[in-house]
C-alpha cells in the first residue's frame, strides 16, 4: 500500500467511487419514482451525442462531447414524451423504441465516420476504461500534498469530481422539494413546487452525471449505479435519509470492492490478466442487491 | 442503385442473400413475438434479457474451450446465452414478486448486473490463448460477414418456431395482456403465461444474437409491435401485421447494407423499422397523429357552427372570429353578421332540436337515451319519429324563428 498503490490504483478506485456515488444520488429518487429505466435509456443515447459532438468538432475533446451527450440526453427525453403523448403509447415501449433508434443511429454514424485515428468505438463506450486512468507521476501519499504533482491529476478525476459535488450540492439544495414531490406529487403542487420542472431538473441531473461517469468508466456501470445501490438500499430502511446514506454506502463499497476483485482477483487464480474494473463494480452491486432482497430488513412488500 | 436492385432480388452474392432472407425471417419473428410483451406493458424486459444473455456467452466459450472444443461452437453459445437469460428472467420475475422493489428497477438490476458479468467474462476470454480471435464482440453489434448457411437454417427453425407458439397460444397471452385478473378467474396460470411470452421473446433473442447483436435485437422486439398498434385494434391481427412490419425492416435493412459500403447491418435494419414506426405514427388510419388531428379540428368546427347558429336563433350577435368565418364561408351569415334566410333556417331548426332536447331530458330518465346529449348530437339520431312528435305535442306549437 505504498507509492505503487498511489500510482496505479488510487486515481481509479477514487474516480470508481465519485462516479457510482453521482449516479446513485439521483438514482434513490428516479427508483421511487419508478423512472428506474431513465438512466438505462440515457446510456445509451449517450453514444450518438458523442459522435454528432466529434462529427461537428472533429476532436475528441471533452467540453463538446459531455455538451454532446447531454444534449443527447435531453433530445431523448422529449421524443420519449412526445411518443407517449402523440402516440397513446406505453412510457415503457416508447422508451425502448426510441433508446434503441437513437443507439442504432449512432452505431451507423460511427461506422460511416473515419474514427482510425481517434479512440472512439462502441465497446470503449461500454467499458470504459478505468484501469489506465493511472497517476505516474505520484511517488507517494506524499505527493497528495505536493501541488505540482497534483497539477498532473488525470482530467477524469477533476472532472467527475466535480460533477460529483454538483450533484450532491443539488440534492441537498433541493432536498424538500425532491422529498415531498416523489412521494406525493399533487401534494407538492398545491404547496407550489414546481413538481414537473423539478422531474425534468431530476432527469438532467441524471443526464449529466451519467455522461460524467461515462466519460470514465463507461456505460455498463452507469446502469448498475442508477438502480443497484438504491434498489438495495430500498430494502433497508423506510426513511429517505437513510436511504439516501445506505445508496452512497453501497456505491462505494461496490467501487472500492469491484476495483480490487477486478485487479487482484486473477492473480488469486493462477491468472497474470486482469479483468475489467467496469464490469467487475457492477456484478458486486448486483451482488449487495441480491444480499438485500435476501436479507434487507424491510425488503417484504406488505408490512 | 442497380446494386439495391440486385441485392432486393436476392442477386448480390450468396452471403448477401443469406443474410437477407435470415434478417427477414428474424425480423418477422421478433415483431410476431414481440407483439404480446408490448400489450402487457412490459416490453422493456426484452431490454434485461438481451443484456442478459452476454455472460452466457462468455461461461459457454470458456467452458468450451476448458474441454478442448473450439468455444465458438454457435449451439454451444446459443445454449449458455438462453441458459443466463432465462435465470436473468426468472431473477426479475423473483424481485418483483418477493420484494417491495418494482417491476422497472428489477429490469434494470439485472440489466446492468448481467451485462458488467458478461464484460468481465469477455475480458478473461481476452486474457486466455484461444480468446484473442474468439470476436465474441461480434455478439454486442451483430456481424453479417461470416454468416453461414447453418445459422440461417437455426433462425428459420426458431423463427418459425416463435411465431408458431405465438399463433396457438394467442388467446390465453391476450387475456393475460389486457386483464390477468380475469385470466386468473378463468383458471389460466398467469405466472407460467407470463413466462412462455418472456421465453418466445427469449428465443427470437438468442437466435438473432449472431446477426443484429444483443443491443439491436432489443428494437426488433420491440419497435415493430408498437407501429402495429396504430393499424389494428385485434391482437391476432397485430401479431401478422407486427410480423410483417418486423419483417420489412429486416429484409430492407439487410438489402440496403448489401448495396452500400459501409453500412452496418444491424442498425440499419432498426432505422427501417424505426422509419415504418414514424409513418405509422402520423399516417395510421384511427389512432395516426394526422387523423386525430383533422378528427378534432372536424370536432372544433361542429361546436362552432351550433354554438354561432344558437346565438343567431337568439338574436345574439356573433364575436367569435372563427365561428364567423365558418358560418360566411357556408352562406349562413353574411360577412357582417347578419344572417341570411338559410342561416335563419338553420338556426331555427338548431334551436328547435334544443327545445326538443330539453323536453326528452325531462321525460326520459334513461341515461342511456338522454346520456348522449351533448350539445352537438341532432336528436333524430336517438329517437324515434314518433318519439319526436311526441316531445314535440309537450312543446307546444313549433315557434318559428322570428323575422323582422
Amino acid at each position: 500500500m505504498g507509492a505503487e498503490f498511489v500510482q496505479l490504483s488510487l486515481i481509479p478506485v477514487l474516480i470508481g467511487i465519485l462516479s457510482a456515488v453521482a449516479c446513485a444520488l439521483p438514482g434513490n429518487f428516479l427508483i421511487l419514482r419508478r423512472q428506474a429505466l431513465i438512466g438505462d435509456a440515457i446510456s445509451h443515447v449517450v453514444l450518438p451525442g458523442i459522435v454528432i459532438a466529434f462529427l461537428l468538432t472533429g476532436v475528441t475533446s471533452v467540453a463538446p462531447m459531455l455538451l454532446g451527450a447531454a444534449g443527447a440526453a435531453l433530445v431523448a427525453v422529449g421524443l420519449i414524451e412526445v411518443v407517449k403523448r402523440l402516440g397513446g403509447i406505453e412510457p415503457g415501449a416508447a422508451m425502448g423504441a426510441i433508446f434503441t433508434t437513437m443507439f442504432a443511429a449512432g452505431v451507423l454514424l460511427l461506422d460511416r465516420t473515419d474514427t482510425s485515428t481517434v479512440h472512439l468505438d462502441v465497446e470503449h463506450a461500454l467499458m470504459g476504461n478505468l484501469e489506465s486512468l493511472v497517476w505516474l507521476q505520484a511517488e507517494g501519499w506524499h505527493s497528495l500534498l505536493d501541488l505540482a504533482i497534483l497539477a498532473t491529476l488525470p482530467d477524469e478525476l477533476v472532472r467527475i469530481a466535480t460533477v460529483c459535488a454538483i450533484v450532491v450540492a443539488l440534492t441537498l439544495v433541493f432536498w424538500r422539494w425532491l422529498k415531498i414531490s416523489t412521494f406525493d406529487e399533487g401534494f407538492a403542487q398545491a404547496l407550489g413546487i414546481p413538481a414537473a420542472g423539478l422531474g425534468l431538473g431530476l432527469v438532467v441531473t441524471a443526464a449529466i452525471a451519467a455522461v460524467a461517469a461515462f466519460d470514465a468508466v463507461g456505460s455498463i456501470i452507469v446502469i448498475a449505479m442508477f438502480i443497484c445501490p438504491p434498489a438495495a438500499a430500498r430494502l433497508m430502511t423506510n426513511r429517505l435519509e437513510h436511504q439516501v446514506a445506505w445508496s452512497v454506502a453501497f456505491a462505494t463499497s461496490s467501487a472500492t470492492l469491484g476495483y480490487i476483485f477486478a485487479g487482484y482477483g486473477p492473480l488469486w487464480f493462477g491468472s497474470p490478466a486482469a479483468v475489467s474494473a467496469s464490469g467487475m463494480i457492477a456484478s458486486i452491486s448486483g451482488i449487495i442487491l441480491g444480499l438485500a432482497c435476501l436479507y434487507g430488513p424491510q425488503r417484504s412488500r406488505v408490512k | 442503385m442497380s446494386l439495391f436492385v440486385e441485392a432486393f432480388f436476392l442477386q448480390a452474392g450468396y452471403n448477401a442473400t443469406l443474410v437477407a432472407i435470415g434478417a427477414g425471417v428474424l425480423g418477422f419473428a421478433a415483431g410476431a413475438s414481440g407483439t404480446f410483451p408490448f400489450l402487457r406493458k412490459r416490453a422493456l424486459i426484452s431490454d434485461a434479457v438481451a443484456h442478459a444473455t452476454l455472460p452466457g456467452i462468455g461461461l459457454a466459450f470458456i467452458l468450451m474451450v476448458t474441454f478442448g472444443g473450439d468455444g465458438r461452437s454457435l449451439l454451444g453459445l446459443i445454449a449458455g446465452s438462453a441458459l443466463t437469460a432465462w435465470t436473468g428472467l426468472l431473477l426479475i420475475e423473483w424481485i418483483s414478486r418477493r420484494t417491495r422493489l418494482t417491476e422497472d428497477a428489477a429490469i434494470g438490476a439485472i440489466l446492468g448486473t448481467f451485462f458488467g458479468a458478461g464484460i468481465v467474462f469477455l475480458t478473461v476470454i481476452q486474457g486466455m490463448s484461444a480468446g484473442r480471435q474468439a470476436g465474441l464482440e461480434g455478439f454486442l453489434l451483430g456481424s453479417t460477414a461470416g454468416m453461414l448457411f447453418q445459422d440461417a437454417l437455426l433462425i428459420a427453425v426458431g423463427g418459425s418456431l416463435a411465431v408458431l407458439v405465438t399463433w396457438l397460444m394467442r388467446r390465453p397471452m391476450t387475456i393475460v395482456a389486457f386483464d390477468s385478473d380475469y385470466a386468473m378467474t378463468l383458471g389460466y396460470d398467469v405466472r407460467r403465461i407470463d413466462l412462455l411470452m418472456m421465453g418466445l421473446v427469449l428465443s427470437v433473442t438468442v437466435i438473432g444474437l449472431k446477426l443484429v447483436g444483443l443491443i439491436l435485437i432489443v428494437a426488433m422486439l420491440i419497435i415493430p409491435a408498437v407501429a402495429a398498434r396504430f393499424w389494428t385494434d385485434r391482437s391476432t391481427k397485430m401479431i401478422w401485421i407486427a410480423g410483417c412490419i418486423g419483417g420489412a425492416s429486416g429484409y430492407l435493412g439487410a438489402v440496403l447494407s448489401a448495396s452500400a459500403p459501409a453500412m452496418p447491418t444491424g442498425p440499419i435494419i432498426v432505422l427501417v423499422a424505426a422509419g415504418i414506426f414514424v409513418f405509422s405514427l402520423l399516417f395510421a388510419p384511427d389512432r395516426g397523429v394526422l387523423v386525430t388531428l383533422f378528427r378534432h379540428r372536424g370536432f372544433q368546427a361542429r361546436v362552432h357552427r351550433r354554438q354561432g347558429l344558437l346565438a343567431l336563433a337568439a338574436h345574439h350577435p356573433i364575436r367569435e372570429a372563427y365561428t364567423l368565418r365558418l358560418l360566411t364561408r357556408e352562406g349562413l351569415v353574411r360577412p357582417d353578421g347578419v344572417p341570411t334566410d338559410a342561416g335563419r333556417a338553420q338556426a331555427a331548426k338548431i334551436a328547435r332540436d334544443e327545445r326538443r332536447w330539453d323536453v326528452a331530458r325531462e321525460i326520459y330518465q334513461d341515461t342511456g337515451l338522454t346520456g348522449r346529449y351533448d350539445g352537438l348530437t341532432p336528436i333524430e339520431d336517438v329517437f324515434t319519429a314518433d318519439e319526436i312528435a311526441e316531445l314535440d305535442h309537450q312543446l307546444g306549437p313549433p315557434v318559428t324563428a322570428r323575422t323582422e
